[in-house]
């Protein structure tokens, strides 16, 4: 083991084995299937698995190992599994069918993938992906999923995120809804055949690793508030992404890392922590009191053109009073060959440069205006108001409920938000973390989207790994079982309650000034100030010190009313902030010691001389795999975690530089 | 803005609950419904008094969690969820009457907090197409006219928040099943369980206490995603020709 480097952090050894197949890409897959074990019918409901989260990936995996005869024990925060956020996901499912013949091809897609993750994502893996998308759509088709269809009757696509087929199956702006209702109806069909036990309303707080092994959970039965013990075979962790670290994302309000976290205290390995991706077609904040961002199709910048006055003393005026000589068109004038349709990040990072050059619109708020025009004019003199509406009309209306103006009338004003994160937990090809019998599936893991996600591709990682990857290789690892049964006396058992009820304790104990939103909020304004769209290493040091004083004043002062053994919405939010205010200090330490710009990760000190992002694949072509460590001083504590690098091999596709100029 | 708000405090399943009057200041007509409550609770939690308990979790009108009865509307005087009503539909000054949904199948669990669980159960018992993953034909194979395919979209935007069961005088969860079963019993791939499955859910949905359709049309005005009445006519059809075996 190393020293501190930069007091931060330590190396370790690096990844030892992926479990990745070797031979032609093509054939992997299908080999691992080959080689994995079997579990006889008649063994499989002596197995028992725990699938914390019921999103796409959670539910599709429910329903899936259900069927095939395994006791499945589901859990959810929510009050239905339904509500999974990934019902929120609007554009579409990309796979590679190919029905246009317009070229497009399981090894496209892989091709678009890893070059869209800007070469940061496993071969291998990403191969898989884009080989079993096709069955997705047949999968989900059979289930009932109204895809949008054309007149003879056969399925539509587009296409979407800058690629140039069209691949993507959708249902109008609601295609995540139904996918998740196909899923969720597939695994209550599993609860009525009795294979899968539902547990609504409950919340995960610690896992429970026993002789090495993940054998089970403890949960928060957040009606009753009684601390429940559950044991399995196997644990698999379909909790979601950590956008909510930044306090204001497009993620649902009860979006957390707990999951995820606690595993990984208990020695599961994150992965990339610090790639998040920003999507800049979201509605501005309107002041302090928003809780949430929404985020609007970037299908938007087909039509509409970004703009910011040239003077700031233009900024608070009524923009259709700003001459055309007087706007700076500034995608446009800064690339113009790709304009308004650059990628997502360069369109975050220039519409922030620009409200830091005090040229944004909108409300001030604090001291700021965070916003650039949409504007649709030209759009509606070109097309027609009708056309416009009919393709724009849900967005332009879902617009105007929000912010009261009519984007017919005002330009619409857009500002970057923090939508989905592509690091996790890391996992081999089987998708088991570093803990053996823990998997993690969804967005919940590091796999697949390197360091940038494609569009309308998050929906086909997390049904993939659902519906075909985990069962498929969970059943290697389940063919040993069922293992030793764990007594609830056990050591470990008790020592993973007694950390639950110690932590539930101290929440409520503390009664000191400050709410949690007030922490959350303030953790917030830290993430997204020093580790968003922009990273140095002078504001990521600065940030890391910011969040360890955060921390240690919230262990101080902060207060959590009621008691433990009720419905308490500010303990359950306490208790996700506590993980937020560690996750964000690793973040940050993943950010700093990554000093190159790739993907959805942009360091300021790594750039080209027109300020694109700059790679540096000589140095930094590996997955950062972090291992919990923490030092404590007296009340203060400081993470110190161990990089395990896994490095980033390139067999079939070869590294290129994006230029979009 | 400044408003009165009354408010349903209930500290769990056994309580007897009642209403509580609150004054907000200050408030923005750019603020949700629900950051308005956001902004009460962090009052009270300074105050030293516990927050007031409501769900919702997407706050942009999809998940279907939030549901308020708001001034005896179910989720307040637009057609939309509670988490995208803004505050400019309402004026300084305004008392506003805050309430869970109202019905014996939807229990209150604490506040504005209720259990839907009768839902899941409804669903349980026979809302979806059985396909085991993996025994799919090829996408392709069955064309779906495109106006049955409008139809089951149409019918399939159900966020399963229950303001129709909160709107109806009777309690019914009809426009919720009915959905469901227009949904399904549109596409070709939903037609082998179309009897089995409406007969079904209708057990389940008269076990868990709803009440029968009475035709008063209040859980379509109240639907945030605009599902048709004409689905519980479908609903009825169906039971109808499923108990005959017609299909």
């Amino acid at each position: 083991m190393s020293d501190l480097i930069q007091d931060l952090y330590r190396e370790g050894e690096p990844i030892a084995d992926t479990k990745c197949p070797d031979g032609p890409i093509e054939n992997r897959w299908t080999e691992a299937k080959f080689e994995n074990k079997l579990v006889n019918p008649s063994n499989r409901r002596k197995l028992s698995v725990i699938i914390v989260g019921t999103g796409l990936a959670g539910g599709a995996a429910a329903a899936t190992l259900g069927e095939a005869g395994y006791h499945v024990k589901s859990f959810c925060y929510q009050d239905s599994p339904r509500r999974a956020h990934s019902i929120a996901a609007q554009g579409g499912i990309n796979a590679a069918k190919n029905y246009n013949d317009d070229g497009d091809s399981t090894y496209r897609l892989f091709y678009d993938t890893v070059k869209g993750g800007d070469y940061r994502s496993r071969e291998t893996n990403v191969y898989r992906l884009a080989e079993v998308s096709t069955a997705i759509i047949d999968q989900c088709v059979a289930q009932g999923v109204p895809f949008a269809r054309e007149y003879g009757g056969l399925l539509d696509n587009r296409s979407f995120g800058g690629v140039q087929v069209a691949r993507t199956f959708y249902a109008r702006g609601q295609t995540g809804q139904q996918l998740l209702i196909g899923a969720y109806q597939a695994m209550e069909r599993q609860v009525t055949a009795g294979t899968v036990e539902a547990f609504t309303r409950h919340e995960m707080l610690e896992v429970i690793v026993v002789d090495g092994r993940a054998r089970g959970i403890i949960a928060r039965d957040m009606v009753t508030g009684e601390i429940e013990t559950h044991l399995a075979d196997a644990v698999v962790l379909a909790s979601g992404g950590y956008g909510n670290v930044y306090f204001l994302s497009t993620n649902a309000m009860g979006c957390n890392v707990t999951a995820t976290w606690r595993a990984h205290r208990k020695g599961a390995y994150f992965g990339n922590p610090c790639y998040t991706q920003i999507h800049p077609t979201c509605i501005p904040v309107s002041g302090e009191h928003q809780a949430k961002l929404t985020l609007m199709s970037e299908s938007l910048r087909n039509d509409g053109r970004i703009w910011v006055p040239k003077n700031r003393d233009d900024c608070d005026k009524d923009p259709r009073d700003i001459p055309e000589e007087d706007r700076d068109y500034y995608l446009e004038r800064i690339y113009p060959a790709f304009g308004n349709l650059v990628p997502r990040d360069i369109a975050s990072r220039q519409a922030k440069a620009m409200c830091d050059d005090g040229r944004g619109v909108g409300p001030k708020v604090g001291d700021f205006r965070r916003g650039v025009y949409l504007d649709f004019a030209d759009a509606m003199e070109r097309l027609s108001r009708d056309q416009v509406a009919a393709k724009y009309g849900n967005l332009f209306d879902m617009y105007q409920r929000i912010t009261g103006e009519s984007p017919y009338e005002v330009p619409m004003r857009i500002y970057p938000a923090v939508h989905y994160t592509m690091g996790g937990l890391w996992v081999d090809y089987d998708l088991e973390t570093t803990i053996p019998g823990l998997f993690a599936a969804g967005e919940a893991n590091f796999s697949d989207h390197g360091a940038n996600r494609l569009g309308a591709s998050s929906l086909m990682q997390c049904l993939a790994d659902g519906y075909f990857v985990l069962p498929n290789t969970i059943r290697d690892y389940l063919a040993a079982g069922p293992f030793e049964k764990v007594d609830e006396q056990h050591e470990a058992v008790v020592e993973a309650r007694a950390e639950v009820t110690g932590r539930i304790e101290k929440l409520l104990s503390i009664n000191g000034e400050r709410t949690v939103d007030s922490f959350h909020r303030e953790l917030g304004h830290i993430m997204w100030e020093y580790c968003g769209m922009e990273r140095s290493e002078e504001g990521l040091n600065k940030a890391i010190e910011l969040i360890r004083s955060l921390r240690a004043e919230f262990w101080r002062n902060v207060r959590v009313l009621g008691s433990a053994d009720t419905l308490n919405q500010s303990l359950e939010k306490a208790g996700r902030v506590v993980d937020f205010l560690e996750l964000g200090e690793l973040m940050c330490i993943d950010a700093l010691h990554r000093r190159e710009s790739c993907g959805g990760h942009f360091r300021a000190e790594s750039q080209t001389e027109d300020g694109e992002a700059l790679r540096d694949d000589d140095k930094f072509a590996y997955v950062a795999a972090w291992e919990f460590g923490a030092d404590r001083t007296g009340d203060d504590v400081a993470l110190t975690p161990t990089l395990h690098k896994e490095d980033l091999v390139y067999n079939f596709i070869e590294l290129k530089q994006r230029s979009y100029k | 803005m400044n408003l009165t708000l009354k408010i349903w405090r209930q500290s769990g399943p056994d309580d007897r609950g009642d209403f509580a009057t609150y004054d907000v200041r200050d408030i923005s007509d750019d603020m949700s419904f629900l950051e308005m409550l956001d902004v009460l609770n962090e009052d009270l939690i300074g105050k030293g008094q516990e927050p007031v308990a409501f769900d919702s979790d997407c706050r942009e009108g999809i998940c279907g969690t939030c549901g308020l009865m708001i001034s005896g509307q179910a989720h307040g005087p637009e057609v939309t969820t509670t988490c995208q009503l803004h505050m400019r539909s309402f004026s300084d000054g305004e008392t506003i009457t805050v309430e869970p949904w109202r019905a014996s199948s939807f229990p209150v669990l604490r506040d504005l907090v209720v259990d839907r669980s009768a839902f899941d159960r409804i669903i349980q018992s026979g809302g979806y197409i059985s396909v085991n993953t993996g025994a799919a034909p090829e996408a392709h194979s069955v064309p779906v006219p495109k106006a049955n395919a409008d139809r089951a979209f149409d019918t399939a935007t159900c966020i399963g928040c229950g303001a129709c069961v909160a709107a109806c005088p009777n309690a019914s969860g009809m426009l919720f099943m009915g959905a469901k079963i227009a949904h399904l019993g549109e596409l070709p791939q939903g037609q082998p369980e179309r009897d089995s499955r409406v007969v079904s859910m209708v057990n389940q949905h008269d076990a868990e206490g709803f009440g029968g359709c009475t035709n008063i049309g209040e859980c379509a005005a109240a639907c945030p995603k605009e599902i048709p009445l004409d689905v519980i006519n479908q609903l009825n059809k169906d039971f109808r020709k499923a108990k005959k075996g017609a299909h």
